[in-house]
């Protein structure tokens, strides 16, 4: 009887509308919150397994944390307010070369007007920020189509916006500051005096970057921004006639999810890649941040973290699994098993379970009420 | 100084193109047409048709038969995979996905897309296929005219005589059939259509079925030109603002969408693009899809969208 | 005899060569329970939506609250203090019961994106003083056991009181209803009835409905509009319009 609300009163309204209102919620956050803030980073200083060595933390949890903050930029979009956005990655490009270029200062010659823009460079954190404000305006701007049209249409524009800035940042040398190769590397992460570089320190980074943003996503999601939201996701129609300015609501939804994936993807360069090319954020990306949110939740926060965990350890799964069992697959076949795993997965989630694994797991907090009994 | 005879050669071979873009698309716009569904992964049921048809040939041709049996025999063998497949998606994905609305419907579609892509290739292989069913070669018109003479493709020509058969042939087939007047009346409305007897999973399986014949035809073409590849499904991707712009529901649409799609991409990319650093046709596609889109939403061809509370 | 509220002025509406409204004129007062009744395309749907800004006239006008207009968008509709249900419920089906009408008082919450980003502080303050505003209203309504459950599970009759409790949300001067009892029982009619009374009365709340119901229209409302293909046949008190002929002729019927 370990999941009981029963005796968990609340007296007031405050309490009632609080992310975690039952307390067995709230310990398991606070042990998570540990182990996230504390436990990995212990462990990993004195090279206790599972943090041996440095693969964990590089290659799974840094990816992990930075997708998932774009995956919850996305399911403001997609599964909040109903738009559906193909174009994620090229907002995440617009951030990270935004947060570029304000870090290695930027340089506008107006020659026939006389006068020249001269920003000199930024600190980093500024520059991230305000690569996602980038981001958020280009999101409003792709977002305006969204008030004539809606469902699939809208997916055409918002990949005229992925294949646009694909070919802004791979053609245009101004943004990669005119290297040959067109690959960029990232300014060296300097905050407040400090500098980031090991796994552990970039890390902690990203943590402090994700619990601050998913806190502020949460609260905009349980106000009333976020009833406008859903509301014009459910019945835009209806929403107009109780005084929801459906202008308004969209463009906020493109607002903030843009900056959040902006910001993300300024991450993604600066704090996981450390030098990247255009290809980090083609439509791949796109559709594999869809499905990261599909899979884990629509309209769930929780649910973009779960979608992004799975996606990300399933090909690490076919990788490790057929190994173990001594029966090796070439990576050509890996790519193949995932393409069918992952899809598959869309279709029976959609049929099943439309509101993905954050659904199957709150259905399971359900039935957790009543363990040990049947019913 | 541009050529008056470079413009022509340019707007015949963007048209010639524009040609195949439109048999892409007029799979999507059966199926929208008939179900409500927009099918993403009809360029993954191109490749999943050309790579079963250009393996197929390749092992029978080198198991000795002759080429034109081995032909027959090759379009023979995609078609019924490409029945299973219609099948399969029938009874798997849209089957119990009918009550949904439109976007489930096609995030269903990408899902699909992500299997075919996979399996095919697992199946089949991924290598590049050479296809070999039309001449290649070219024609040079008009060499009295224009210097050199204007550049036209056969296999262009070649597929744009198929695209009119086939656009044709649909056209006989929805007007003119039983089944034809069915799919119209499930498209319609398939609450009703099943009321009167319609019987809705196999009309959709006739739908997919069509469907993935027209990816099969789209292959061959396409996989004459460009070999059979992994990149073909990107194909559907270009498909998408040619649908926007004709309008989703529209053969003719499709056509026209096409053309103009298939022409302007080259135009721009050959006159504006040299001057800005060339790509163009990446994405000028979109953005002149995203043009209509806000002047005219349902496109030339397509029909209005009206909601009723 | 009150102030009129809304008055609509040879209101004329077609849909290409479907005639729905023909030169309509009638006034709905302050505080008064007005029914718009007819058999079935009438028009008594598309004279709501004339007045909700939904359909825009072909000509006439609507006065409402002193101003005058020949359109409205739904928009300013509701800003002004117009709200209403409709006979296909229209619910977001994603969201609580509660939410719904916490939805309703969208035009009422003024802090901004910022503000509610970090929650605590002005914007939660805000918050709770609309839910209590909402309590109040789910109390009235007697749904609190189901406030938290998703709407689409909910039945029929308690997904239109939860309608109902959004459009009372907006506190709004006029309140229309389409057909509030469609599909429902006589225990959930009851009911409705007593809840329509109950804002009227208590709220002092001016509500035009639309029903089929004549027991219910004779009992609920002050006064009746008539409608038949689009033209006022009647107007006036449910007894005088009970013994008009052209309404017996067209909707009413003889008893045999």
């Amino acid at each position: 009887m370990l999941y009981r609300e029963a005796g968990q009163f609340k007296t007031t309204y405050a309490e009632d509308m609080a992310i975690f209102p039952i307390r067995q919620d709230r310990i398991a956050l606070g042990i998570l919150l540990g182990i996230a803030f504390i436990g990995v980073p212990l462990l990993a200083t004195f090279r206790i397994w599972p943090f041996a060595s440095e693969y964990l933390l590089w290659a799974i949890l840094l990816p992990f944390l930075i997708l998932a903050l774009a995956a919850i930029g996305v399911n403001i979009l997609v599964g909040y307010c109903g738009q559906i956005s193909l174009g994620s990655g090229a907002f995440m490009a617009i951030g990270a070369y935004s947060a570029y270029k304000l870090g290695t200062g930027i340089h506008i010659p107006f020659a026939w007007l006389g006068f020249t823009i001269s920003i000199p460079p930024l600190p980093v954190l500024p520059s991230i920020l305000l690569g996602g404000l980038m981001a958020a305006i280009a999101g409003v701007l792709f977002g305006i189509p969204s008030l004539r049209i809606k469902g699939l249409y809208l997916a055409v524009a918002t990949l005229a916006a992925q294949f646009f800035f694909d070919w802004v940042f791979l053609r245009v040398p101004w943004f990669t500051n005119y290297a040959p190769s067109g690959s960029v590397n990232a300014p060296a992460l300097n905050f407040f005096g400090l500098n980031v570089r090991t796994p552990i320190e970039r890390y902690l980074l990203c943590l402090i970057f994700v619990t601050v943003f998913a806190v502020l996503a949460k609260n905009l999601v349980r106000g009333n921004l976020g009833r406008q939201w859903m509301a014009i996701r459910d019945m835009d129609i209806a929403a107009e006639l109780i005084g929801i300015r459906p202008l308004y609501a969209k463009l906020t939804a493109f607002a903030v999810s843009s900056f959040i994936i902006g910001v993300a993807g300024a991450l993604w360069a600066f704090v996981y890649l450390g030098s990247w090319e255009p290809l980090a954020f083609s439509i791949d990306r796109s559709l594999q941040l869809l499905f990261m949110v599909i899979i884990g939740g629509l309209g769930s926060i929780m649910g973009s973290f779960v979608g992004a965990a799975f996606i990300l350890i399933l090909p690490i799964m076919l990788n490790l699994i057929p190994t173990q069992l001594g029966v090796p697959l070439s990576t050509e076949t890996i790519t193949h098993l995932e393409f069918i795993i992952f899809g598959s997965l869309i279709c029976y989630l959609l049929i099943k379970e439309p509101h993905g694994f954050a659904r199957l797991i709150s259905i399971g907090k359900e039935k957790l009420r009543l363990w040990p009994f049947p019913y | 100084m541009i050529a008056l005879g470079q413009v022509l050669e340019v707007l015949i071979g963007g048209l010639m193109s524009g040609v195949l873009y439109s048999l892409v698309a007029l799979g999507f716009v059966l199926i929208f047409k008939a179900s409500g569904v927009f099918n993403f992964a009809q360029g993954a049921m191109v490749l999943l048709a050309g790579l079963a048809l250009v393996r197929s040939l390749d092992l029978l041709v080198s198991s000795g038969f002759s080429p034109w049996t081995a032909i027959i025999l090759g379009i023979g063998f995609a078609a019924v995979i490409m029945a299973i497949t219609a099948w399969l998606i029938e009874r798997f994905v849209v089957g119990p996905l009918v009550n949904q609305d439109g976007l489930t419907l096609f995030m269903s579609t990408i899902g699909v897309t992500f299997v075919l892509e996979g399996a095919a290739q697992m199946i089949f292989g991924s290598d590049v296929y050479p296809l070999r069913l039309f001449p290649t070669d070219v024609w040079l018109l008009f060499e009295s005219h224009f210097p050199g003479g204007i550049l036209v493709n056969k296999l262009d020509v070649w597929g744009a005589v198929i695209a009119g058969i086939l656009v044709a042939g649909l056209a006989i087939f929805f007007q003119r059939t039983k089944t034809g007047r069915a799919l119209r009346a499930v498209a319609d409305d398939h609450l009703a259509a099943q009321s009167v007897g319609i019987p809705i999973g196999w009309i959709w399986f006739v739908v997919w079925l069509v469907a993935g014949l027209v990816a099969l035809v789209a292959a061959i073409v396409w996989g004459t030109k460009l070999g059979v590849q992994f990149s073909i499904t990107f194909l559907a991707l270009k498909a998408l603002p040619v649908l926007i712009i004709g309008g989703l529901t529209s053969i003719p649409g499709a056509i026209v969408g096409g053309l103009i799609v298939g022409a302007g991409e080259k135009i721009a990319e050959v006159f504006l693009g040299s001057p800005i650093g060339g790509g163009i046709e990446y994405w000028f596609a979109y953005v002149l899809a995203l043009a209509v889109l806000l002047v005219r939403p349902q496109g030339l061809f397509g029909e209005r969208i009206i909601e009723r509370i | 005899m009150s102030e009129i509220l809304l008055e609509v002025q040879g209101v004329s509406l077609a849909f290409g060569g479907v005639k729905a409204l023909r030169d309509v004129s009638f006034d709905i007062r302050k505080g008064e329970v007005r029914a718009i009744i007819g058999p079935n395309g009438a028009g008594k749907t598309s004279m709501l939506n004339v007045i909700n800004g939904f359909y825009h006239p072909n000509h006439g006008a609507i006065t409402f609250k002193g101003r005058t207009r020949a359109q409205m968008q739904p928009f300013e509709a509701s800003r002004g203090g117009i709200a209403r249900t409709f006979q296909n419920v229209a619910l977001f089906k994603g969201m609580s019961a509660l939410d719904n009408i916490m939805a309703g008082r969208t035009l009422k919450m003024r802090r901004g994106l910022v503000w509610q980003m970090l929650r605590y502080g002005p914007a939660l303050a805000e918050e709770i003083e609309h839910r209590h505003r909402v309590e109040e209203i789910i109390d009235f309504l007697e749904i609190d056991a189901i406030r938290k459950v998703p709407v689409a599970r909910l039945p029929y009759g308690l997904q239109k009181r939860v309608e109902l409790g959004r459009a009372l949300a907006m506190e709004p001067d006029l309140l229309l209803l389409d057909e509030p009892m469609a599909g429902m029982n006589l225990e959930e009619k009851e009911d409705m009835s007593r809840f329509i009374i109950d804002v009227n009365l208590h709220y002092g709340m001016t509500i035009a409905l639309i029903e089929h119901d004549m027991a219910v229209v004779m009992d609920l409302s002050h006064r009746v509009v008539v409608l038949d293909h689009g033209v006022k046949i009647a107007d006036g008190t449910p007894d005088e319009v009970k013994k008009n002929q052209g309404v017996i002729d067209a909707y009413l019927g003889v008893v045999h």
